[in-house]
């Protein structure tokens, strides 16, 4: 079974935790560094994020961009992950201190094998986007490829697709840019109350359309990171 | 024009008050001005005990900050206020999450308020590394003057300006890869050097969260008068966590708060007519929210296409479409809005 880390180092909106249900551990130290808080007692999925040292989950971290460049340091070089099959970060939106931060410190330990970019299909997405992917390129970044989020909604009531963010955006900004297009997720009510009751999805349902969407970007990005 | 990108160096990233476990207490969360290469402890650069605390000793800043001379406040700061004394309403619209719709809201406000051709309205972006009110304003491609009284924001209409740093940069594919420090000072530029004349309403769009950008808007306009923020959010849990914090920094910094909007409140099918909660309100969306917190809930607004393919194609929704719910929960939201600014001023005149 794969082990699997996500850094969470959104510092002013961590939502990872809630995401996957963790509440609120402690984080602990060991001879090694700080441990990271598992998911279950299997241990295959590893976590880092601000929002495990918060003493009020209300409160806000409103740090400038030194201090938040230190904490990114201390989370990706005292925090034990241990053996890992693949390390994510998740990221805020921007090309700034986090961004910078990061990437300076995981190159001082280990390759960064490369960057997911996630857009939504709207135009006004895509154009920000663009200029993540020279962020990219400026900072040796390889692209693993563009996912489009919020593709469409199917009604559950008549089957009628809607396009409330537009379309193909995506697909578009993938050719513009000659990257990877990984595949596009659909909004789904199912996966928002997930997301937000800190569910697995995936197990809760897995014949629907988004898991399927969800699977094949991950199946891809898996071969990606093996042919490397 | 702009430099855009530093060299990526490894930093020898000083020893800077590092964290050692357990949780962040209020003095680690607390916004000290904490320099790069402080030590634990460090009180900040602009607070009393700067360079004066035990933590102090040692620290090769102590010298510059016992002089007092970080605590002396940015002259730029009594420019700005000057500058912008002409300026009637200042309006910050904020959220603590990305994707809300924040700058969909910003430009529909803009809108909005010049549709009254006797107000002069300006939209400032803040958003550094991701501008987005040039394309929702329909003024891609176009480019900022100078003059002798500054810079020249950039006219959707007569009575509407825009200033974005997305006019500064020849490319749509140009990233800004700039650290705090560098966003500020475009920031205090754009407040000190445009030349915005006089204004019924300024309305800042920002980034989210609560760091440089945010700080730095609050702190250049402290010798002005700020009637308050908007704070926008969509109905999930997962935002509301991070727009509790966001209501969290308007206390911390006192600034007022007009009230919240939601967003992708809910979906009409456009066949067969039945809603569905794309975003669901697991913990009872805004509403709930405003309700322990005491803040008026100004409006909740469905998900419409249209408003997706108005801010794509640069036009205004509310003009586009003006009978549709969404554009009139905005109009509903919009006069709320005026209407606090204009009982602001009323109450002001009472009390002089």
């Amino acid at each position: 079974m794969a082990v699997i880390g996500i850094l969470d180092v959104d510092l002013c909106g961590p939502s990872i935790p809630r995401m996957l249900s963790i509440g609120r551990p402690d984080v602990h130290q060991c001879d090694s560094g700080w441990v990271p808080v598992y998911t279950d007692a299997a241990k295959t999925l590893a976590l880092m994020s601000i929002g495990f040292l918060l003493e009020d989950p209300d409160e806000a971290v409103v740090w400038r961009g030194p201090k938040k460049t230190a904490m990114i340091g201390q989370f990706v070089s005292d925090v034990a992950w241990g053996e890992l099959d693949v390390l994510l970060v998740d990221t805020p939106p921007g090309t700034s201190d986090e961004h910078l931060a990061v990437l300076e410190n995981l190159k001082k330990h280990s390759r960064v094998d490369g960057a997911i970019l996630v857009t939504t299909p709207q135009a006004v997405s895509t154009g920000d986007v663009r200029r993540e992917i020279t962020f990219c390129k400026k900072t040796g970044i390889r692209i693993l490829g563009i996912v489009e989020n919020m593709s469409g909604f199917v009604c559950p009531h008549c089957s009628e697709c809607s396009n409330i963010f537009s379309k193909g955006g995506g697909e578009e900004l993938a050719k513009l840019t000659g990257s990877i297009f990984l595949g596009a997720v659909p909004l789904d009510p199912l996966l928002s109350t997930s997301i937000e009751e800190g569910k697995d999805f995936i197990q809760s349902f897995p014949d629907s359309a988004t898991f399927s969407a969800i699977s094949s970007i991950s199946q891809t990005l898996l071969e990606s990171l093996q042919t490397a | 024009m702009l430099n855009l990108c530093p060299s990526i160096q490894v930093s020898t990233c000083a020893h800077t008050g590092t964290f050692e476990g357990g949780r962040l207490s209020q003095q680690d969360t607390k916004m000290a001005d904490v320099p790069d290469n402080a030590p634990e402890h460090c009180p900040g650069t602009t607070s009393e005990q700067a360079g004066k605390s035990s933590s102090c000793a040692g620290c090769p800043n102590q010298k510059i900050c016992a002089s007092g001379a970080t605590k002396a406040p940015d002259p730029a700061i009594a420019e700005i206020g000057e500058k912008l004394s002409t300026v009637k309403h200042k309006i910050l619209v904020l959220s603590g999450k990305g994707g809300v719709g924040k700058s969909t809201f910003s430009a529909h406000l803009a809108h909005t308020l010049a549709s009254d051709s006797t107000k002069e309205v300006a939209l400032l972006d803040v958003d550094i590394c991701g501008p987005s009110i040039p394309r929702i304003m329909g003024l891609e491609g176009e480019q900022v003057h100078q003059s002798g009284s500054g810079w020249s924001p950039v006219y959707v209409d007569d009575n509407l300006a825009v200033m974005s740093i997305g006019f500064l940069l020849s490319s749509p594919d140009d990233a800004v890869i700039w650290r705090g420090p560098k966003k500020n000072g475009m920031i205090k530029q754009f407040l000190r050097d445009v030349d915005w004349g006089d204004l019924d309403y300024l309305i800042v769009d920002t980034p989210p969260g609560t760091s440089d950008e945010h700080l730095s808007i609050v702190q250049y306009l402290s010798s002005t008068h700020v009637d308050g923020a908007v704070i926008i959010t969509t109905p999930q849990e997962v935002s509301l966590q991070d727009v509790r914090k966001e209501i969290r920094f308007c206390q911390k910094v006192k600034l007022p708060i007009i009230g919240v909007v939601e967003n992708m409140s809910g979906f009409v099918c456009p066949s067969c007519k039945n809603t569905s909660q794309i975003f669901p309100p697991t913990s009872g969306g805004a509403e709930r929210m405003c309700a322990d917190l005491d803040l008026p809930l100004l409006g909740k607004v469905p998900l419409d296409p249209r408003i997706a393919r108005s801010c794509d194609e640069g036009k205004s929704f509310i003009n586009e479409v003006p009978d549709s719910p969404a554009a009139k929960v905005y109009q509903s939201i919009v006069q709320s809005i005026q209407d606090y600014c204009s009982n602001r001023v009323t109450e002001e005149q009472s009390t002089s």
